[in-house]
């Protein structure tokens, strides 16, 4: 067993896991104990390390692995808010086409609570564990907001009346409809990233543009066979 | 009791002090050899001098005001001020003029993230001395240096500020979409680079090399195959090649797509990376018109290191290989004598 080119690689754990790993194993690693032991965290042989997507871009930028695959959402999330301040210091390299999920502003089905909070009290509530994505939305789009930043079922938050409308990722918008709420703008289109480390990207150049070589020519097929996330 | 310190700054103890000592005493004995005199400058700053400068993303983060309510602000680098110091303490001077410094510098950080508020710079800058040659110089002091310190496995990454801006041009870019691909760029964002491409309603062909050309990196050879529309900055970094010393010239990869975060590099530019840190040790380039902000048109080139990112590769090759010539048992003297590089 070897890993891919001699790199590193971070795999998220989680809703885009099986689409890595599939990934991972049409290029041609063996993939049997990444898939059959999710206690194990790190794949020395393989060259793998697992942990949670939004924990990617961190262990990437701080060098432990050369490579990593992780939704735009955390990409987004971690990104710069200002021009004055950078995002994290990675490359993105490949949209990896599977994952795809929309990050969207909902709220419970009917007359818009957020219109009308937005209209009368002059703010609307809006619960997300994406705060920063939901902050720069409404500030692009001129509404004062408050954010409320929750941990768990973000769903739960406006049908218990403590925010009018909830900014989430969704891929097929089940759970949104059996919490009676609708999608009422789309932010922004979601799909999986390979980024780099930057100073692998320099100082092991050929093996990654090798693997780059190698995922440009996979069939579109094998690319982006990942499961949706869940939603 | 607490008593805190912000985060972001450091007390430096004697164990680490004396590693630190014995790194930057052999640095400044290869800058003092090259003839780089070495100078302070003060912490603060009217901030209205300092701001003559294009800093971009490393533009001062700390103002105060004085007692007359003039605003100060904590220097974000030494480039800067030394250019400042040119102008008015060397305004006739003949140049070349070569100086050095070992100098705390401030910038603003973003949460959580072990970044430094107040870091440790060594490096130097050559005033008056155009590319190739003071280019050739300063990646010869850099590479000097490094040996110096015993660090094994460094490469330098050497690109040019123009070459994009130059590619954008000679492929007629409209001006509009020119400032968002070279943003994706500065991001490292190769993705949003190519749906920015795919959406400027630029032929395939010129779309095509505006996403690869950034994305070349590698040897010598990749300077005979770069494209025409870049030859002009392709042929600057050929000339500096031709100027270096085989063992300066084996430490290079050449990367096209090379940026830096600071606004006021011109020309060529240059990143230190080594495998036992993942992010860059330091950098340098060109800044042939920030002189004349300062009201001395001179082209410069410089570099600095970051002593403390310095210091954890050191240790971490010392890990990983087990022999280095660095610090040790810090006796006197102990880093008096330059270390011989690996190779």
């Amino acid at each position: 067993m070897s890993s891919l080119h001699g790199l590193t690689i971070a795999v998220p754990r989680g809703a885009l896991f099986g689409g890595t790993v599939d990934l991972l194993q049409a290029l041609g690693l063996d993939t049997d104990e990444l898939r059959s032991n999710d206690r194990k965290l790190l794949f020395e042989d393989i060259g793998v390390i697992t942990m949670r997507p939004t924990d990617v871009p961190t262990y990437v930028e701080a060098g432990a692995a050369d490579l990593g695959v992780t939704g735009k959402d955390v990409l987004l999330e971690q990104a710069a808010q200002r021009s004055a301040e950078g995002g994290r210091d990675v490359y993105e390299l490949l949209d990896l086409g599977f994952g795809r999920c929309t990050m969207v502003l909902a709220s419970k089905a009917g007359p818009d609570p957020a219109h009308e909070a937005l209209r009368r009290l002059g703010v609307m509530r809006v619960a997300t564990k994406y705060p920063r994505i939901a902050a720069r939305h409404l500030e692009e789009t001129g509404r004062q907001s408050e954010i409320v930043e929750v941990k768990g079922s973000v769903e739960l938050a406006p049908l218990t009346g403590i925010v009018e409308a909830i900014v989430d990722l969704t891929a097929t918008g089940t759970t949104l409809r059996e919490n009676n709420l609708i999608v009422r703008e789309e932010i922004v289109v979601c799909t999986a990233r390979l980024i780099a480390n930057p100073v692998a990207h320099k100082l092991k150049a050929a093996a990654i543009d090798a693997l780059l070589e190698q995922l440009r020519e996979l069939p579109a097929a094998e690319r982006g066979r990942g499961a949706p996330e869940p939603a | 009791m607490i008593h805190p310190i912000p985060s972001g700054t450091r007390d430096v103890l004697p164990d680490e002090t004396r590693e630190v000592r014995a790194i930057t005493d052999v640095l400044r004995g290869v800058f003092e050899r090259h003839g780089y005199g070495e100078v302070y400058t003060p912490a603060l700053e009217y901030e209205s001098v300092l701001a003559r400068a294009d800093m971009a993303e490393a533009r001062p983060a700390y103002r105060v005001f004085d007692e007359t309510g003039a605003v100060l602000a904590l220097r974000s680098d030494m480039t800067v001020p030394i250019a400042r110091v040119v102008a008015t303490r060397y305004a006739s001077a003949e140049p070349p003029l070569r100086f050095c410094y070992f100098a705390h510098c401030y910038r603003g950080v973003r949460p959580q993230r072990g970044q430094p508020r107040e870091l440790l710079q060594a490096g130097i800058e050559l005033v008056g001395a155009p590319a190739p040659q003071g280019t050739a110089e300063a990646l010869t002091v850099l590479c000097h240096a490094l040996d110096a310190t015993g660090l094994k496995d460094y490469r330098i990454g050497l690109g040019d500020a123009s070459l994009f801006p130059a590619l954008m041009a000679s492929l007629q870019v409209h001006e509009p979409v020119r400032k968002g691909l070279l943003e994706a760029l500065v991001l490292r964002d190769f993705v949003g680079l190519q749906e920015l491409l795919a959406e400027s309603g630029l032929s395939g062909e010129a779309a095509e090399l505006l996403l690869d050309v950034p994305q070349r990196r590698g040897g010598p050879e990749l300077l005979a195959d770069a494209p025409a529309p870049a030859d002009g900055a392709v042929k600057g970094l050929r000339d500096v090649l031709e100027l270096l010393e085989p063992a300066v010239a084996e430490r290079i990869i050449f990367d096209l797509g090379l940026v830096r975060n600071i606004g006021y590099y011109t020309g060529a530019v240059f990143d230190v990376y080594d495998p036992a840190l993942g992010a860059p040790i330091g950098g340098g380039g060109r800044y042939d018109e920030l002189l004349g902000r300062f009201g001395r048109k001179l082209p410069a080139v410089g570099f600095a290191l970051g002593v403390d990112r310095l210091h954890i590769a050191l240790a971490g090759e010392e890990r990983g290989t087990g022999a280095l010539a660095l610090a040790g048992p810090s006796g006197p003297g102990d880093a008096g004598e330059p270390v011989e590089p690996a190779r």
